[in-house]
């Protein structure tokens, strides 16, 4: 078989991996943080994404400006993980994994037939903002101006949620309750409002990086369900609650599926896959995951 | 009235009762140790006033106010610190940050430097990972962690397990210093003669209940009961 490879081609998938990578990072570190620190594999994260771009979509709509359209969206999902998470997910936390994963994959369900009722099965377009129409000339190779974008805000807001985490007082108690919860709390600090905030943070970034992605795919009840799949490979190559991991862990995810789908897409997931289970092999704790986490 | 008074209280593992009417009173200012063999019920003791495990009945009293159904948090910010038996340093965060987490919510917290003159080991790694530390030293940290919070009651889950001698000695010499200052400690521990020789007070606890208590230095006279409860 004789694939043609064209140095802009190579570039232009490079570029693609890149924007899906950041994408799946900024998913993922909601994910990671939230297992991290609360114990709780969220199968309700995708539904999270999902929302924050219906959201956004409907917002965008209204009021033909993208940017409000990113704040509703991450405002949104924040929204209903906080309502989700003081409702019933916090009453799961010393419950045994099987149970949280049949309340988070429920609730995943409800959320997406939810919008589905409304909205239909149908995929929605979501028009590229004024400032992100056409392409831009690299020099190298020419590149759709709002892929650039879209790259640049989620690279910034990934800066944020790491300034957060690692400069603030807040973040600070977060990282060592991703070490040990409890062990917090026998140190006098309530970690139920921690755990409150970082779950809201976590839905937030999941759906804003709905709503930027939307203008680049299409929105579609079920999109937040495939995507999830992908970050829960990311947190297992980078390692279980490590920010940097979930960064570096779709980073490659990016490249891997972007780079196998110039030569044949059908293999890109299977490729995704491969790299997972050798990351595995070799360092099963992750990437930049640390051993022997409680 | 005691510092802490533990008052008939029952604890349990799901259907396993644990803790039989278990009842004990901590003075101010003393050290005192809580001997039993393994799986006598100490630990679980010890979780029961911190908050951690909440008994199904019975009640734990600080300075004569009820704190059992409080959560952890709420019960260290009455002044209670519990050194765990793993002693569960973040491994991610350095000797100061350890120190520094603790201090956080201590309305009167100690000034690290304070902290060093007591562990100059620590001092010396401050900047040091948890992870990085040798069992002895995060020992050490476990403690200086509790103490950084300037506690009315320390309670030690086997401070001595796992460690050489020759740090089992450092340690119990730390313990007594901060004793001598009139800090309140309570001991659970399976070094019996290492802590004998910190403790004024003891109580014995066999299969969840208490079965002697007594002065430090009548049980260490009294071969028969130290042969019955703890095996020597």
């Amino acid at each position: 078989m004789a694939v043609m490879i064209s140095w802009p081609l190579l570039f232009s998938q490079l570029f693609n991996g890149l924007a899906l990578g950041a994408l799946l990072a900024l998913t993922s570190a909601g994910l990671t943080i939230i297992y991290g620190a609360l114990g709780v594999v969220n199968f309700a994260h995708g539904a999270f994404f999902m929302v924050g771009a219906y959201a956004g979509y409907l917002a965008f709509a209204y009021t033909d400006s993208f940017v409000l359209a990113m704040a509703v969206g991450a405002l949104f999902a924040a929204g209903v993980g906080i309502l989700l998470e003081r409702s019933l997910i916090r009453f799961y936390y010393a419950r045994p994994p099987e149970d949280q994963i049949l309340l988070t994959f429920g609730l995943a369900i409800v959320l997406v037939e939810l919008v589905r009722a409304v909205f239909g099965s149908l995929s929605r377009r979501v028009a590229v903002p004024a400032w992100g129409a056409g392409v831009v000339n690299l020099g190298f190779m020419i590149y759709p101006r709002y892929r650039l974008e879209a790259l640049s805000i989620v690279a910034l807001t990934l800066s944020v949620l790491g300034l957060l985490l690692y400069r603030t007082r807040q973040g600070f108690i977060v990282r060592a309750g991703i070490e040990d919860s409890l062990m917090v709390s026998m140190l006098g600090i309530n970690v139920a409002r921690i755990f409150l905030l970082v779950f809201a943070l976590g839905a937030m970034a999941a759906g804003f990086a709905g709503i930027v992605d939307a203008p680049i795919v299409t929105v579609n009840p079920d999109m937040g369900q495939d995507l999830l799949v992908r970050a829960f490979v990311v947190i297992v190559i980078g390692g279980v609650g490590s920010f940097g991991g979930a960064v570096l862990g779709g980073l490659i995810a990016g490249e891997i599926l972007s780079l196998t789908a110039m030569i044949n897409p059908a293999y890109s997931d299977v490729m995704l896959y491969a790299a997972m289970a050798a990351v595995l092999i070799l360092r099963p704790q992750g990437l930049m995951g640390a051993e022997g986490r409680r | 009235m005691s510092l802490l008074e533990v008052d008939r209280i029952n604890a349990y593992y799901g259907d396993s009762h644990i803790l039989f009417d278990v009842s004990l009173r901590v003075e101010a200012r003393e050290t005192l140790a809580l001997l039993g063999r393994n799986g006598a019920g100490k630990s679980t003791t010890l979780k029961s006033i911190m908050g951690v495990l909440a008994p199904r009945s019975g009640r734990v009293l600080l300075d004569g106010q009820p704190i059992h159904g409080l959560r952890p948090f709420e019960v260290a910010r009455l002044g209670v610190q519990l050194v765990p038996e793993d002693r569960r340093i973040f491994a991610g965060l350095s000797v100061e940050e350890n120190l520094e987490l603790a201090a956080l919510t201590a309305p009167h917290a100690l000034d690290p430097a304070q902290i060093f003159t007591h562990f100059p080991q620590l001092g010396q790694r401050r900047k040091n990972r948890g992870r990085d530390l040798s069992g002895g030293e995060q020992q050490m940290l476990a403690v200086a962690r509790a103490l950084v919070r300037d506690p009315k009651l320390i309670l030690l889950d086997e401070p001595f397990e796992g460690l050489a001698p020759v740090l089992v000695q450092e340690l119990v010499r730390a313990i007594r210093r901060l004793a001598e200052q009139g800090r309140t400690i309570a001991i659970v521990e399976q070094n019996v003669t290492a802590t004998l020789s910190l403790a004024q007070r003891c109580y014995i606890l066999s299969n969840g209940h208490v079965v002697h208590e007594g002065a430090a230095r009548e049980l260490r006279k009294s071969p028969e009961i130290m042969g019955r409860y703890l095996g020597l």
